[in-house]
């Protein structure tokens, strides 16, 4: 679904990823790790296409990144959550129509009672009508988790979703991400929390990825 | 690229809703479109108007021409009486008039004053000739005049209407130079307006494109809103220059210079164009900055 070949991403004349080649399988879970400021986050831009490669090839769903028109790039948006720390919220806008955003964009009508019923699973139910600013941080995220896959992306992009939770809320959101992953979907999740990473792996058979001297690693059993 | 009138209607109120509210800019492209449209109704009554004007002149000067008669007194009735003579020969003529002593009073009144003595100056005499819509073959007359009454000159009134009739004509050119004007200036207001929203609302145009919102999606949103708020304000500006247009004095109240400035008849629907011209400016301008910047953010 998503493959790099030997990509390289610079910026400002500096190089931030280096040769990184990679392969997202359909219903694969990785974890990719690596200290702050490694290129976590850019790594995960160029999954969707926020970021384009300076060099190597990188496909998306098939289709060359580089060679993507705008309208491509809108319609492998569709096909691919992503959880933002900050969440990216709409905020004039209430819990439930944010979650329904990408309904909205991509001009599909909102079922009512589909909606509530997701809602209910990120346990927001109750929250449908408030702002996103009146939620707490573990809220956002599971608002942001809900809006994400409300499409049912094939694959789900996670930058830091735990970083602002504590460990209880932090697990909740895990658990949520482990279950979308046994129905089929592929869910990277970018952190620096290695102990979540552990939990993680005894839930589901996940594959870290490292991020060190801008090049991608596979983490070993040190992890 | 939709039509701008297929705008008017939202297919689903939600997806208007995804911009929020802009109240500032919201004021100013009403403020703007309302202004510029009292502007306009203005410029295009200005218009008419002269149209109207130069057509008139051109119409009442060119069927009348006058016949000056500059000759010794003992020739002087002979002189008239062939003139009037060969006027009656002369196709294109509906009528001729000789001025009396009365009336030549009145016309050096301006310059000499009520107690002229006509009587005892050498003034010529002068013949008004009004001529049927096919008119006066103008140099056969001269050279006919010039054989039968040599003190005779005859004046179609070329020299004077020409100049008048361009006059009216370039004052009518200008007017639709400010209607051009007064829509590019809108244009201009609109689209700083619209970039200063699109500026404002940078964080929800990232937001948008991360769930796979569509350029066309995301300009719409923007342009929809600018449309209306362009065909809303021109609306009310047309409707307040309308009134002031009704409101202005009246031809005798205001004499000659302001005669007709206005709309007649069926010339008050022309202001009815603006509004929608406003918007369709309006729709260009807010796609124009939306496209622009949409092209920044991937």
């Amino acid at each position: 679904m998503i493959e790099l070949q030997h990509v390289a991403m610079s910026y400002g004349g500096g190089e931030l990823l280096s040769d990184m080649s990679l392969s997202l399988a359909p219903g694969s879970f990785h974890f990719l790790t690596g200290p702050s400021g490694a290129g976590k986050t850019t790594f995960l831009k160029l999954c969707y296409a926020e970021l384009l490669p300076s060099a190597g090839q990188m496909t998306l769903f098939g289709k060359d990144a580089l060679a993507m028109t705008r309208d491509d790039i809108a319609g492998i948006r569709q096909r691919i959550g992503v959880v933002h720390q900050d969440c990216q919220f709409l905020e004039h806008l209430s819990v439930e129509e944010n979650v329904a955003l990408p309904l909205t964009v991509s001009r599909r009508p909102v079922n009512a009672p589909e909606l509530r019923e997701l809602l209910g699973w990120v346990g927001l139910k109750h929250r449908r009508e408030a702002r996103p600013a009146q939620l707490s941080g573990g809220e956002r995220q599971r608002a942001a988790l809900a809006r994400a896959i409300i499409m049912s992306p094939d694959v789900i992009l996670a930058d830091e979703p735990t970083g602002n939770l504590d460990w209880e809320m932090s697990l909740r959101l895990l658990s949520l991400l482990v279950e979308l992953n046994r129905m089929g979907k592929t869910v990277v999740i970018a952190t620096h929390d290695l102990n979540l990473i552990r939990q993680a792996k005894a839930q589901v058979s996940a594959r870290v990825l490292r991020i060190a001297n801008r090049r991608l690693q596979h983490a070993g059993a040190d992890l | 690229m939709r039509a701008p009138l297929s705008l008017l209607k939202s297919e689903r109120p939600s997806a208007d809703r995804v911009v929020p509210p802009t109240g500032f800019t919201a004021r100013l492209t009403l403020l703007t479109a309302a202004a510029m449209a009292f502007l306009a109704v203005f410029a295009l009554a200005l218009s008419l108007a002269t149209g109207r004007l130069a057509n008139r002149w051109a119409d009442s000067l060119a069927r009348s021409a006058t016949i000056r008669i500059s000759a010794p007194p003992d020739q002087m009735e002979a002189q008239v009486a062939a003139v009037l003579a060969v006027l009656k020969t002369t196709p294109g003529v509906a009528s001729d008039r000789v001025l009396g002593n009365d009336e030549m009073k009145a016309l050096l009144k301006p310059w000499f004053g009520p107690d002229l003595p006509v009587d005892a100056l050498p003034l010529p005499k002068l013949i008004a000739v009004t001529e049927t819509s096919e008119g006066v073959d103008s140099e056969g007359l001269r050279l006919r005049l010039q054989g039968e009454a040599p003190g005779a000159v005859f004046d179609d009134h070329t020299r004077w209407r020409r100049p008048l009739v361009a006059a009216a004509e370039r004052i009518r050119l200008l007017g639709l130079m400010s209607l051009v004007l007064i829509f590019g200036a809108m244009a201009g207001m609109i689209t700083l307006a619209a970039q200063a929203a699109l500026a404002a609302n940078g964080q929800v145009i990232a937001t948008l494109r991360l769930v796979g919102a569509r350029d066309t999606f995301i300009a719409r949103a923007f342009v929809r809103r600018f449309t209306l708020r362009g065909l809303a304000g021109a609306g009310l500006g047309v409707l307040l220059g309308m009134v002031a247009v009704a409101a202005l004095p009246s031809t005798n109240e205001a004499g000659g210079f302001l005669t007709g400035l206005g709309f007649s008849g069926w010339g008050w629907l022309w202001p009815l164009i603006i509004p929608p011209v406003a918007a369709i400016v309006a729709y260009g301008a807010t796609r124009f900055a939306a496209t622009r910047m949409l092209r920044r953010i991937r």
